[in-house]
């Protein structure tokens, strides 16, 4: 064998399908090879795409076409009949209003929730990275130790809390627990991002100004666009994705989209509608999508625009 | 503008003792550098001065105040920093402006401070940019311009050049000295640089293990280094500096060398009286060395050529004396001629010999 071919087993098999081409001697472009990763890729692709399709396709069927039972087949009529349904009068328990009661208990619950978890830990961070703050340290050392507890170990006493502050069963009460349990890994995030601001920029600003708001909506604020923007995608899917803290704190009047869901697909009586419940499972399943292609782009541009050195 | 004045400051890290009772003062409009290695603790100094670390012990007064225990930004100073430190998500404008926040002046006065200084920097075509479009000599300005906004009385300076390349550099320290004959204050200037030191300084506070070897202009400490510190670090080549033994006469003070080379030391100023036998160390610069000898010189001896070296307008040459190199300061058409191996006779000029304890390593 050749040293080509050494080296082309040394970069991966990845490589060696992309590279084939430019290595004229050999007549043939695909080796067995990289028939065997293509098709170990394929395989991939259809696991994912074959439900992701029977579920697309299914919710434009009519009830009358899916009981046919012909599940990969194309709708005969497209319709959004089901899609109209889930939205406005599919029935969660006794109430019939569809899933945006759900949507909207969703948003009302988001916005506040990303609101204090990302206000406080920004705020925590900025003064556990760049100010002399007392026992640090061990303030630290507690928020990593809070950071692996799991949530089902502190439920209980979470929602005696909450019923004392009289919030529980409220969109206050999930926001408000979303928000605590997210704290000390956001904290840490922070802490960890402005750890790496140059020590003489905080210098400067302390000798110039000296004000600690001044300095974080100033100076660090502005720099934070690229922790932010990860922050955000993180903690917008988590909440908007959780299905426990909401059944848990959400009672019955505050319970978010994917209680909803739930609620909405498991009927005891009647028949299974189908198309109503892919429509509702994709209904739930876009707003972090449409976050993850806007907030994406922004991503990308704060990564290039934010190489400026100290 | 104020005097400045450490007092008996002391700072500690743990059980790191980095400045022991440090006493220093400077005068109203002084350019005070403080010089040394690496981790001397010129920068603690200078920390401590600026309100950036908080002293152990001891008092730091600017004029007639206490500042020991201020805040950095109530003790009326402006500090440039060795990377610039510019607020990267500000322009050059909200830079300076920035520089302004903790005063609280009427707009008209901030602006036109601004312009002032933008003026006085060359930066006015600046103003909008930001940092990060700026080149290391231009962010050198703004970070120069940020402290003067601040109209204060004492500027400090942390290493500002050492990013700078060498073309910069020079320039950078004429403009900072043309500043301070302009503005006629006080500045507190931190480098580990001697050329920075001596061109720029009216005052030089070399340090060495956080104890301060010398203070005094940059002449004294040049021409007469207080201890084997100051005369080795100062100086490039280094000053030589080799053991001799005194022998003293009736009418005349030799120091002589091992290998039997005397040197005349009979004008030198001793501090105290010279006894004979007593041990010293020979501290000769390369430039009071001449090939040939036209006034009156203190020694004379023969030596081989190791290597001579070419610096642009002027060169040494290294020789071979006592098993050490002595380096001397020679034309460079001279050097040309300089062949290793080759013996040379060189003299050294009379009255220009430092003379130290070689116990104490203090001057005599």
């Amino acid at each position: 064998m050749t040293d080509l071919t050494a080296t082309q087993k040394a970069l991966g098999a990845e490589v060696a399908v992309r590279s084939a081409p430019y290595f004229p001697r050999k007549k043939k472009a695909i080796t067995g090879r990289s028939i065997a990763v293509l098709a170990f890729l394929a395989i991939c692709a259809l696991f994912f795409c074959i439900p992701l399709y029977v579920v697309i396709t299914t919710s434009f069927k009519t009830m009358d076409q899916i009981r046919e039972g012909a599940m990969f087949a194309l709708p005969n009529v497209w319709t959004l009949e089901a899609w109209d349904h889930a939205w406005n009068t599919a029935c969660s328990g006794t109430r019939c209003e569809g899933l945006k009661v759900g949507f909207w208990n969703s948003v009302s619950i988001l916005i506040p929730s990303l609101v204090l978890s990302i206000g406080l830990s920004i705020v925590t961070g900025y003064a556990l990275a760049l100010w002399n703050v007392k026992w640090a340290g061990p303030f630290l050392f507690v928020l990593f130790i809070c950071a692996f507890v799991p949530f089902q170990i502190i439920m209980f006493p979470l929602i005696s809390m909450t019923a004392t502050l009289k919030v529980y069963g409220s969109i206050w009460g999930v926001a408000i627990i979303h928000a605590v349990l997210a704290m000390p890994v956001l904290t840490l995030i922070f802490r960890n991002y402005y750890k790496d601001i140059p020590q003489e920029i905080m210098s400067a600003a302390v000798m110039d100004s000296g004000s600690f708001w001044k300095i974080f909506f100033e100076i660090i604020l502005p720099m934070s666009g690229n922790i932010l923007i990860v922050v955000l995608i993180l903690q917008i899917t988590s909440i908007w994705n959780d299905y426990l803290i909401g059944v848990t704190f959400g009672g019955l009047g505050a319970q978010p989209m994917t209680v909803n869901l739930a609620n909405l697909i498991t009927i005891s009586t009647g028949t299974v509608r189908y198309n109503d419940n892919m429509a509702a499972a994709l209904l739930t399943a876009i707003p972090p999508l449409v976050i993850y292609f806007f907030v994406g782009k922004l991503f990308v541009q704060g990564i290039t625009a934010g190489a400026i050195k100290g | 503008m104020p005097r400045v004045s450490f007092e008996h400051i002391t700072k500690t890290y743990g059980l790191l003792k980095v400045l022991d009772d440090l006493n220093l003062s400077i005068d109203d409009g002084d350019f005070l550098v403080l010089l040394g290695p690496s981790g001397c603790g010129k920068t603690t100094l200078l920390n401590l001065l600026a309100g950036l670390l908080d002293v152990t012990d001891g008092r730091i007064m600017i004029g007639e105040r206490d500042v020991t225990d201020l805040d950095p930004k109530d003790r009326g100073l402006a500090m440039v920093f060795q990377s610039y430190a510019l607020y990267p998500t500000k322009t050059v404008h909200g830079n300076l402006k920035f520089g302004l926040s903790a005063s609280k002046l009427p707009r008209e006065e901030i602006e036109k401070r601004i312009a002032w200084a933008a003026k006085l920097l060359q930066i006015e075509p600046l103003l909008n940019r930001k940092p990060g479009q700026l080149s290391g000599g231009q962010r050198q300005r703004v970070a120069i311009g940020r402290a003067l906004v601040k109209n204060v009385g004492v500027f400090l300076f942390d290493e500002p050049l050492s990013n700078l390349d060498a073309k910069l550099r020079t320039e950078m320290r004429l403009e900072i000295k043309k500043l301070h004959d302009q503005l006629k204050s006080t500045i507190v200037y931190v480098t580990h640089d001697q050329i920075e030191a001596m061109t720029m300084a009216t005052k030089i506070a070399v340090m060495n293990g956080g104890v301060i070897q010398q203070f005094g202009t940059p002449d004294e400490i040049y021409e007469r280094p207080a201890n084997l510190f100051v005369a080795g670090f100062i100086g490039s080549p280094a000053m030589n500096l080799r053991k001799a033994k005194l022998s003293v006469a009736a009418d005349k003070v030799e120091a002589v060398f091992a290998s039997g080379v005397r040197l005349d030391v009979s004008d030198y100023p001793f501090a105290s009286p010279p006894r004979d036998g007593d041990d010293v160390i020979a501290g000769l610069r390369p430039e009071h060395f001449v090939l040939t000898a036209t006034g009156p010189v203190a020694a004379s001896f023969t030596v081989p050529v190791q290597y001579a070296e070419r610096t642009g307008p002027d060169a040494s040459a290294y020789f071979k004396f006592e098993d050490e190199l002595l380096a001397l300061r020679v034309e460079p058409g001279a050097a040309a001629q300089l062949t290793p191996g080759q013996s040379v006779a060189v003299s050294y000029l009379k009255g220009k010999a430092n003379l130290f304890d070689a116990r104490t390593g203090q001057r005599m």
